[in-house]
């Protein structure tokens, strides 16, 4: 197995109310592959993804990034949002170089890198189009534009195609595995969808309900150099949808 | 063009009111028109509208300098918000003109208290929108810019600042509005300086076209305060409507 390159020991977290989110969860992310946080609504997934990155705090254990424990945000992590999390007022070549802005890199350089990556996820031409005038699937892109545009070498996405149309939403799954593949990355993935974690996913940790606990661990036995629809086909991939199915019927 | 047209009818009508002596303080429009264009030029009135002017912005600019942080700090600091947030709210709807009387006996009867009654009618409504601005700021936006490292100093000037500017800048209009209140007010009740002294002189003397010039000019000084703040609501309302 490769070497982790994020781990998580022992995080607990409960919240103001009273609410027990997530109890003693231990979890390793191999460098370089994609791994799933996987579960029902209420899992805890989403609150233990933004401790990863730093943007809540925690109860109990540790986050360690390259074998050293963090605290806060980090430069080697980027974090795409459910919600795109867009700056209403900027263009897109602002939101895409935004994450270096707040770094101080010089505006030309910035706007560079920027437009290399709105290239990459396909929005060459939309430079100064501003969120509002974008569809849904286009703002997940800036999105990702402004991940990648930081060169972080984790990319910690929080359901990123649930406000997605269908349609959309596969494009952007086969756009996604092409520049991960391309680019090397680390990629921590939240989503309540068994197909989607199936079809990405290098490692899928299966959460249970209240509090959060990981409840399995799956290796998708799927060859994600093949094309898209012969993965759809796949023996692998549609026994690993059944294999999590059958975990999770007991939660819902 | 609607408005226009309305302001015609309203026009029409108080010349034919004025024109039939229907009340001795309801002179003929055109009169009054021909009063403003009168009174306009001349030395003290220009005396006056500076001095009205000058209360006017150093107040409204006290208001800004100090309703805009403390609106932030309410809206960020918890204990502050809690603190501070029933005054406000009490303040924002209280007749500040009744204070006036006091503030001329604590600060004298002068500009200062003019200029003090600018503040106090404008701060509060900047104060209270700027706070909603940034409660309402949107959270994954702060998440957003924190979760890129974000300095705090960054995270108010590139982030909280411009999420809130909509409800800072209906602020800031609604304040003015109230502002041009208090300055008449003000000078009304000190009754020896700017358009209050001037208006105090008119009334005393039953000039009323004069009075009423002027009360034509302060309205429209109000209102061209106001579409200017509006226009640049407007400017700010594409990224507004989105949110």
């Amino acid at each position: 197995m490769t070497e982790a390159i994020v781990e998580v020991k022992g995080i607990g977290k409960t919240y103001d109310n009273g609410v027990e989110a997530l109890r003693d969860v231990n979890l390793s992310f191999p460098k370089g592959q994609l791994s799933t946080l996987l579960g029902p609504s209420g899992c805890g997934k989403t609150t233990l993804l933004k401790i990863i990155a730093g943007l809540i705090p925690r109860n109990a254990g540790e986050v360690l990034v390259k074998g050293k424990p963090v605290e806060g945000p980090g430069a080697e992590r980027a974090f795409v949002f459910q919600d795109f999390a867009l700056l209403p007022w900027a263009d897109v070549l602002r939101n895409v170089a935004f994450g270096l802005e707040l770094r101080g890199t010089p505006r030309p350089e910035r706007e560079e890198v920027a437009r290399k990556y709105i290239a990459e996820v396909g929005l060459k031409g939309f430079e100064h189009r501003y969120p509002a005038q974008l569809s849904g699937g286009m703002r997940q892109r800036v999105g990702l534009a402004r991940a990648l545009t930081v060169d972080a070498d984790i990319i910690l996405m929080d359901e990123p195609f649930s406000s997605v149309d269908e349609q959309t939403r596969r494009k952007f799954q086969e756009d996604l595995l092409d520049l991960l593949r391309h680019h090397q990355k680390t990629v921590i993935f939240v989503t309540h969808s068994i197909e989607e974690a199936a079809y990405l996913s290098d490692q899928i940790a299966l959460l249970s309900p209240r509090p959060g606990r990981v409840s399995k661990i799956v290796r998708p036995n799927v060859d994600h150099s093949r094309s898209p629809d012969e993965i759809r086909r796949d023996r692998g991939y549609l026994d690993t949808v059944d294999e999590i199915w059958g975990m999770l019927r007991q939660y819902v | 063009m609607k408005t226009l047209l309305s302001l015609v009818v309203w026009f029409v009508l108080w010349e034919i009111a004025g024109r039939l002596k229907l009340s001795t303080i309801v002179p003929p429009f055109s009169a009054v028109i021909e009063a403003g264009i009168e009174i306009a030029p001349t030395e003290r009135f220009a005396k006056a509208a500076i001095i009205t002017l000058r209360s006017f912005g150093l107040g409204m600019g006290l208001a800004l300098a100090v309703g805009i942080p403390l609106g932030v700090v309410m809206a960020r600091v918890k204990g502050v918000g809690r603190l501070l947030g029933m005054w406000v709210n009490i303040f924002v709807s209280a007749p500040i003109s009744a204070l006036v009387p006091i503030l001329m006996a604590v600060v004298g009867i002068g500009e200062t208290t003019v200029v003090v009654t600018v503040f106090l009618f404008a701060v509060f409504v900047i104060t209270l929108d700027t706070q909603v601005g940034i409660t309402h700021a949107d959270r994954s936006l702060v998440e957003m810019a924190r979760s890129f490292g974000a300095s705090r100093r960054q995270l108010y000037s590139k982030v909280l600042l411009l999420s809130a500017l909509p409800e800072i800048l209906a602020g800031v209009r609604l304040g003015a509005i109230r502002g041009v209140k208090g300055v008449v007010i003000g000078q009304l009740l000190v009754a020896i300086i700017g358009v209050g002294e001037l208006f105090e002189v008119y009334s005393n003397n039953f000039l009323m076209e004069e009075f009423w010039a002027l009360v034509v000019i302060v309205f429209l000084f109000a209102f061209a305060v106001s579409e200017a703040i509006a226009a640049l609501e407007r400017r700010v309302e594409y990224y507004a409507a989105s949110r």
